[in-house]
């Protein structure tokens, strides 16, 4: 049984202007120890998977159907008090912003110490010495000093290594992290990607990386899932996803970004402007904009094909592909 | 400073600039925060140079002092031989040279309809005759960025990252400049409409004969669109020299750290990729160290670094560096 088991999840909002469907059908396994990367353009629902997961959607969003199976136990339909003891205790998410997730008025110390008096029986003294522990572990130097300081004395890089020891500190399965470097520095960004993959090494826990970077998804992910306006387009290693891309859009991507290989070449943008999730089409979502779309495209939505085993794609190219083989 | 060719004269001339802030440090007593701190370089006409570091290393500031947005502490920018120094120089320049924001989500008047943002520069420099001339004028520039005439009557806020960022830049040619800063124009975007719009600056350069500083901290996205790059670290240029040089084969110590830190989209690369680690975090500008502004990270630093500041030189044909021990290092 995997660890987290999504299955066919759909999370809309109820907004004034209609339901916005911002995930629609998305299922995917993590096993013990993987590292899973979502990657997806704005507004693809990779962050709205993610919070479903934790359930802290904003009032308006709601999940309407699907599961979601931590180590064998619902999630969906759980009420508050199950959620309290999944969160930071068996499930942790970090954000993308370090600027804006550590309240200003409190001191690293105690911010730290309160996610651990809450989730486990430690007294006070415990908490601070558990507290240090975790700062050392993320390379914090001077942590006892550090521990009385406030967020403003942190720079970007150091309020994200705090994020991941308050996140870590009651050694949770599943580290979810949410565009972790997007705001810092490609130097401070590489400190930090080193710094999960080092802990998550040791700690053996499974992470799910949200981004919308390829550069971090190829550092990090062991599988990887493409998202495009709430739906998965393709699944599989990073390896198939890198090497073997399946989904007409996943190609896209990977022609449209500056490479270490594709240098003096024109890049081969994905045409168009991204979906408008109030009015979706009624067949394949990236059949607007996929310059290979052929009629079923637009008539009927692609279920996924199993490409090779954990390899699946949902672009009905790949049917193409094997009739025209047969 | 030489250059490749040493028989054209440069388009734009950066001879020992520098942009100083005060900062309040205290009742009545301020401190220069030295944002740039004398650097100078040249682009040639037709040119991509891109600028890369860190953030807060002053890139922003360069681009913004080099258009005279800012009055520089010290130094000239010369263009076409001829330096910007007086008010009418500033104001013949602004023809010239003009500027891509990063955000295109606040650099436009969320009041102003698409016509009349691409018409304000036209207005102001008073670049017409007759409304119809106007209005040819703001078609022609939206056909450029890929835009079309029904798009003229509708309000910035009706329009997707990718297209604002369009409409910023049909802003920036209304003037017909020859010399262009994009300040960051593409890390607002999602990735599959960073390409378009790359791809748009490159037809533009081709259509329009343009030039461009191309400030951007994603350093495959610079490497892609730039013929040079010059890379700066706390005010200082450390390194300059032809893009793909300066990717494949990094000399100064700090551009070796920052290439090495950049996510290679190639799982096989990505892991075979060795990081070369830098100690310590960037220091703040107001405290800069003395001597090489990298000594304090950098793992070739002896006590000489501490002591004197290193001279931009050119140790190859067209690669300048600025670091005492370059030849050392090898």
């Amino acid at each position: 049984m995997a660890l987290l088991e999504v299955k066919d999840l759909h999370t809309s909002f109820f907004t004034d202007a209609g339901e916005v469907r911002a995930v629609n059908g998305v299922s995917f396994d993590l096993e013990r120890g993987k590292v899973l990367g979502i990657v997806g353009e704005s507004g693809s629902g990779k962050s709205v998977t993610a919070y479903s997961i934790m359930q802290i959607l904003t009032s308006t969003g709601r999940i309407v159907s699907g599961s979601i199976k931590c180590d064998g136990q619902e999630l969906v339909g759980a009420d508050e008090n199950v959620m309290k003891s999944i969160r930071g205790n068996k499930i942790s998410i970090i954000f993308q912003d370090p600027m804006t997730s550590l309240n200003p008025t409190y001191t690293i110390g105690d911010q730290l110490m309160e996610a651990i008096l809450l989730h486990t029986k430690r007294n006070k003294q415990q908490a601070w010495d558990r507290a240090v522990e975790m700062l050392h572990l993320v390379n914090v130097n001077e942590p006892e000093k550090r521990m009385k300081q406030y967020p403003f004395e942190f720079s970007g890089g150091m309020r994200q290594r705090v994020m991941i020891a308050m996140a870590l500190a009651c050694e949770p399965d599943i580290l979810i992290a949410d565009e972790p470097t997007t705001a810092l520095d490609v130097t401070i960004q590489a400190g930090i990607l080193e710094l999960m993959k080092d802990i998550q090494k040791k700690m053996g826990m499974a992470i799910i990386m949200i981004t919308h970077d390829l550069g971090v998804v190829a550092q990090l992910c062991d599988e990887v899932v493409v998202m495009y306006a709430g739906s998965i387009c393709e699944k599989g290693t990073a390896d198939d996803i890198f090497y073997n891309p399946c989904h007409e859009y996943t190609k896209g991507l990977l022609r449209s970004i500056p490479t270490a290989g594709n240098e003096g070449q024109k890049l081969q943008p994905i045409t168009g402007t991204p979906i408008d999730l109030l009015n979706m089409p009624k067949g394949c979502p990236f059949a607007p904009r996929c310059d290979a779309a052929m009629k079923i495209c637009i008539r009927e939505k692609c279920e996924s094909f199993e490409i090779s085993e954990n390899h699946t794609a949902a672009c009905w190219m790949n049917l193409k592909k094997a009739m025209d083989r047969n | 400073m030489s250059n490749e060719n040493n028989h054209s004269e440069p388009l734009i001339r950066v001879s020992h600039l520098k942009q100083y802030f005060p900062i309040n440090v205290g009742f009545f007593r301020t401190k220069p925060l030295k944002a740039v701190d004398d650097i100078s370089f040249d682009i040639m006409e037709g040119e991509t140079l891109g600028l890369v570091g860190e953030s807060g290393c002053g890139k922003t500031t360069a681009g913004r002092s080099i258009l005279h947005l800012y009055k520089p502490t010290a130094g000239e920018v010369i263009y076409r031989g001829k330096p910007v120094k007086t008010k009418a120089d500033i104001e013949e320049f602004r023809r010239k040279a003009t500027m891509v924001f990063q955000d295109p989500y606040s650099s436009l008047d969320p009041r102003m309809t698409v016509e009349d943002i691409v018409g304000e520069p036209l207005d102001v420099q008073k670049l017409y005759k007759t409304k119809e001339e106007r209005r040819d004028r703001i078609l022609q520039l939206m056909e450029y960025v890929g835009l079309n005439s029904e798009h003229a009557a509708r309000y910035a806020h009706e329009f997707s990252g990718g297209q604002r960022q369009r409409v910023g830049i049909a802003r920036s040619l209304a003037v017909k400049p020859d010399f262009i800063v994009c300040d960051e124009p593409v890390s607002a975007l999602d990735v599959s409409i960073q390409a378009q719009v790359i791809n748009m600056f490159d037809e533009l350069q081709e259509k329009l004969n343009l030039t461009y500083l191309f400030i951007a901290h994603d350093l495959l996205v610079v490497r892609h669109i730039s013929d040079r790059i010059a890379v700066m670290y706390l005010g200082h240029l450390v390194e300059l020299a032809g893009a793909d040089e300066i990717y494949d084969r990094p000399l100064h110590p700090y551009t070796r750290a920052l290439i090495s830190a950049v996510p290679v989209p190639d799982p096989v690369i990505a892991r075979a990729n060795k990081r070369i680690e830098m100690t310590g975090e960037i220091p703040s500008p107001l405290n800069a160290p003395p001597g090489c502004p990298f000594h304090t990270r950098c793992p070739y630093a002896v006590d000489g670094c501490k002591e004197s500041m290193p001279e931009l030189r050119e140790i190859e044909k067209g690669r300048f560096v600025a670091c005492h021990r370059i030849e050392e290092i090898g």
